[in-house]
């Protein structure tokens, strides 16, 4: 099957700064990618350039296999949602997301009918003839989902798509997102600097930072197994450590780990599940914060020797801040990476 | 690099009008004064200077003119304070109602202004005190004229700011006194000394209210530049009283402009606050003596100057509308003040045309250039507002006279009118030029739409719309600018606002009711252009000018 889209060492550069260096990606149709970075890793000039909002310096963007160079941006076929949404101040909710469609040429009355679907698929029915300064940020953009896929896109572009909602409403979007892209078949690429929203959206996640990708797996998979320490930091993984291994041992500050692979220097990731409070416990330390998340508590332990270790207790049995506490890590729970 | 090359290019290309049309009608005739005020009559010197301040007549005028400024804002942030804390704090019905009346008095004319209360306070007033030529007068007028000033300013904060605050500082102890003292009035601060400013920078420089309302002892610099023009005939002094208004008004825009910066730098959380209806038998005599203020001070005067215009002797009928249309002898008029209408409207015709396109150049100009070039030409541009109107129209009279003499061609008036309207029309569509921001051409380009679809689609009804709301401003400016076209309109083609003034000028009764009945009419006229453009003004582009003209 040829992908939907698929990227050559594409590099974007602006003045000094190469924002994308030498990324490759193939995207299959069907597919929901997420590219995870910090800000400025150069997540939304790569859906820029696919976009073709910006010029490569190098490489080749091809959508169903054909190289989209020399293509202008409104005669590619794929959908962009901004960051800040960009709605039309001009435009009311049924001007904004029928826009795609006026620009198609269809028929006034296919576009009213294609609006209603629209907005009651995004939850807003009704709203066709509601300012768009007068919506919530959370409708604001709903209307801009709407928007996007009105012209039904051959690829969706998503720049944080969550932008700056507050918690409870990223959950409903990101449920309400993942079940749209399933029913209608969607080819997506999500950019996001929350990693949970990421693993929540999509089929594979993209780590990005520095404009290269620095690995792309299953959300279970690049849990599991980090390629770096900085991939494990831009998940929001804790407990990094790196240490040389002789013989599927690593001296540690936190005590000899068990790993497999060859000999020499190797970058180790303990999860915080695989510490314990243990009385007898090897490693003493004291408790700095706890923080309750329901079933389990998570404790950062600074200890007497060595960097300070995250670990998730029972909260039945979880210390108060300040407490003294002796920790073990379980045998062969490290992880190597990379 | 080309790319930058060529915006930089095409913003000078924009600004090649609008920088002409200045220089020739305001840099030029300003830089006129300048030589008039400091050349002797053996070359530069600072002799005219040493005559003005050394005589009295003058340094009183330049006193009067400090302390009524003073008086009119200390008075008018009196009134207006309570009144933004009841429409940014309370609901009630009719709110909305309130908060678009209270913005007409800011645009009407100073002669409309003037004349109403002429009418109010006047001999022949309702009230049986007589006013007219004290500077009681003149302070009510200027607190009603500045009032929105303060209550959109320091009320477009004041809504803003949340009431946990206060509540909070009221759970922490204070008392109401201390936590409105302590919490809410610091962070307005920014708000009420700008709003102090504008109002002193307005009362400074008022012409047409007290030139009404003053009678022949009150005069401010303004008003006595133009009687050393008109009057005296004596353009040195006349220079050199301009020179130092300008200098005063320079001083109050630096100032003003810090105290905005300052104010861009507020870290005070804002948020809109839900307003709430008053609770309390305190809270609700509160709302409702402040509306009863607001009737009184803004309403009032307008009601009776219609009113008066109807008044014959002891009862009412239309001799004053229907003199209108005739050649009434004694007014010095040499035909009928109706007119004068058509005049006032083909003058405002051609001068809101040429402010909206000049403006419109230079708002797409400013709009593309960022950084230290864009803060400048801002600056240049907005220079005629702080300007006043009477040292541009005496400008064109000294300026003008050569090589080809202007100062008899009807057509400078709408010009002067075009200059003193110009900075408003950059001012309104500038913030809306700028929001069409790049994002919004890239959505429309990924939703399909060609090049030129984006411009006709995005560019052009934004700014049409942003023109058509610059037009209204510009068109009710023109109509009422008093100060700059009392200088240089022609005998035989006078302006409403003139006619107005030289009718209140001549005795008689019948004289003073047409001035009335005039004065309605342009009242009418601009009231009705800035509310309908009001209307074709969306949320957003409100928000993105600040709600501010």
């Amino acid at each position: 099957m040829t992908p939907r889209v698929e990227l050559e060492a594409v590099s974007v550069r602006y003045d000094e700064l190469l924002a994308v260096d030498g990324i490759d990606l193939e995207v299959q149709p069907g597919e929901v990618v997420a590219v995870v970075g910090p800000s400025g890793c150069g997540k939304s000039t790569l859906l820029r350039a696919v976009a073709g909002l910006v010029p490569l310096s190098a490489g080749r963007v091809c959508l169903d296999g054909v190289d989209q160079e020399g293509i202008a941006v409104h005669r590619r076929g794929v959908g962009l949602m901004f960051q800040d949404q960009a709605l039309f101040p001009h435009r009311d909710v049924a001007g904004n997301v029928g826009f795609g469609l006026r620009m198609q040429g269809r028929a006034a009355s296919e576009i009213a009918r294609a609006v209603t679907e629209l907005l009651d698929l995004v939850g807003l029915p009704g709203a066709q003839r509601r300012s768009v300064a007068e919506l919530s940020g959370g409708e604001q953009q709903r209307v801009a989902l709407a928007r996007s896929l009105a012209p039904s896109p051959r690829l969706l572009l998503l720049d944080e798509p969550l932008g700056a909602l507050d918690r409870t409403l990223r959950e409903r979007l990101v449920a309400d997102l993942r079940g749209l892209f399933g029913d209608l078949g969607l080819t997506v690429v999500a950019v996001t600097h929350d990693q949970e929203d990421a693993f929540a959206l999509a089929d594979r996640v993209a780590a990005m930072d520095g404009g290269r990708l620095l690995q792309i797996e299953t959300p279970a998979a690049l849990w599991d197994r980090p390629a770096s320490a900085r991939v494990a930091e831009l998940l929001g993984q804790p407990n990094v450590i790196e240490a040389e291994v002789r013989g599927g041992t690593a001296a540690t500050p936190w005590g000899a780990l068990t790993v497999g692979g060859p000999d020499g220097p190797a970058t180790l990731l303990v999860r915080p599940a695989a510490v314990r409070l243990d009385p007898r416990g090897p490693l003493a330390g004291t408790v700095r914060t706890a923080r309750f998340r329901g079933q389990h508590t998570t404790l950062h332990v600074e200890l007497t020797a060595g960097p300070p270790l995250q670990a998730d207790v029972p909260s039945s049995s979880a210390p108060a801040p300040g407490s003294a506490v002796r920790l073990r890590i379980e045998p062969s729970t490290a992880a190597r990476l990379g | 690099m080309t790319g930058r090359w060529g915006q930089r290019a095409s913003a000078l290309g924009l600004l090649a009008g609008p920088v002409l049309f200045l220089a020739l009608f305001f840099a030029w005739p300003v830089a006129n004064i300048v030589g008039e005020g400091l050349r002797g009559d053996r070359g530069w010197d600072l002799q005219g200077f040493g005559d003005v301040i050394g005589d009295p007549h003058l340094r009183a005028v330049a006193w009067f003119t400090l302390w009524q400024a003073a008086a009119s804002t200390t008075l008018t942030l009196a009134l207006a304070l309570p009144a933004a804390h009841v429409l940014a704090r309370y609901e009630f019905r009719g709110r909305r109602a309130v908060q678009a009346l209270v913005t007409v008095p800011f645009v009407l004319p100073t002669v409309v202004v003037g004349s109403a209360f002429v009418a109010l306070l006047g001999p022949r007033g309702p009230l049986g005190i007589d006013l007219d030529g004290t500077v009681w007068a003149i302070l009510i007028a200027h607190a009603f004229f500045n009032h929105a000033v303060v209550v959109r300013t320091v009320g477009g904060l004041w809504e803003l700011i949340d009431p946990a605050t206060e509540e909070a500082a009221r759970v922490l102890g204070a008392s109401p006194w201390q936590a409105a003292r302590r919490v809410t009035l610091p962070a307005l601060r920014p708000a009420i000394a700008s709003a102090a400013l504008i109002t002193f920078l307005f009362t400074f420089t008022s012409f047409g209210v007290v030139r009404l309302l003053g009678g022949p002892t009150h005069a401010t610099l303004e008003v006595e530049i133009y009687r050393q023009t008109a009057d005296l005939l004596d353009l040195p002094v006349a220079s050199v009283l301009a020179l130092l208004q300008l200098a005063a008004v320079g001083a109050l825009l630096v100032a003003q402009e810090k105290v905005a910066r300052r104010w861009a730098g507020t870290a005070f959380p804002l948020r809109p606050a839900d307003r709430r209806r008053s609770r309390t038998g305190r809270e609700r005599a509160w709302v409702g003596a402040n509306l009863t203020a607001m009737a009184i001070l803004l309403v009032v005067p307008l009601v009776v100057l219609v009113e008066r215009s109807f008044r014959m002797g002891e009862g009412y009928g239309l001799a004053s509308w229907r003199a209108l249309g005739d050649r009434t002898r004694g007014t010095g008029l040499s035909a009928p003040a109706l007119e004068a209408v058509g005049n006032s409207l083909r003058f405002a015709v051609v001068a809101t045309l040429v402010a909206v396109v000049l403006g419109g150049l230079a708002a797409a100009a400013l709009a593309r250039s960022t950084g230290p070039v864009g803060r400048v030409l801002d600056v240049v541009l907005l220079l005629p507002l702080g300007t006043s109107a009477v040292t541009v129209g005496f400008g064109f009279i000294i300026a003008l006279d050569e090589p080809v003499d202007l100062r008899a061609n009807p057509w400078l008036v709408p010009l002067a009118q075009a200059v003193v309207a110009l900075p408003f029309v950059v001012r309104t569509m500038t913030p809306v030029l700028r929001s069409i921001d790049g994002r919004l051409r890239e959505a429309a380009a990924v939703l399909g739409a060609s090049p030129r679809r984006v411009w006709r689609e995005i560019d052009l009804p934004l700014v049409l719309r942003s023109g058509l709301v610059a037009a209204g401003f510009a068109f009710a400016i023109s109509l009422g600018e008093f100060g700059a076209t009392r200088v240089i309109a022609r005998a035989d083609a006078p302006t409403v606002p003139v006619v107005i003034d030289r009718l209140l000028g001549r005795p008689g009764v019948l004289n003073v009711g047409q001035a009335f009945a005039l004065s309605s009419i342009l009242m009418v006229a601009t009231a009705a252009a800035v509310l309908l453009v009001d209307r074709a003004r969306t949320a957003t582009d409100r928000r993105s000018t600040g709600g501010w003209p």
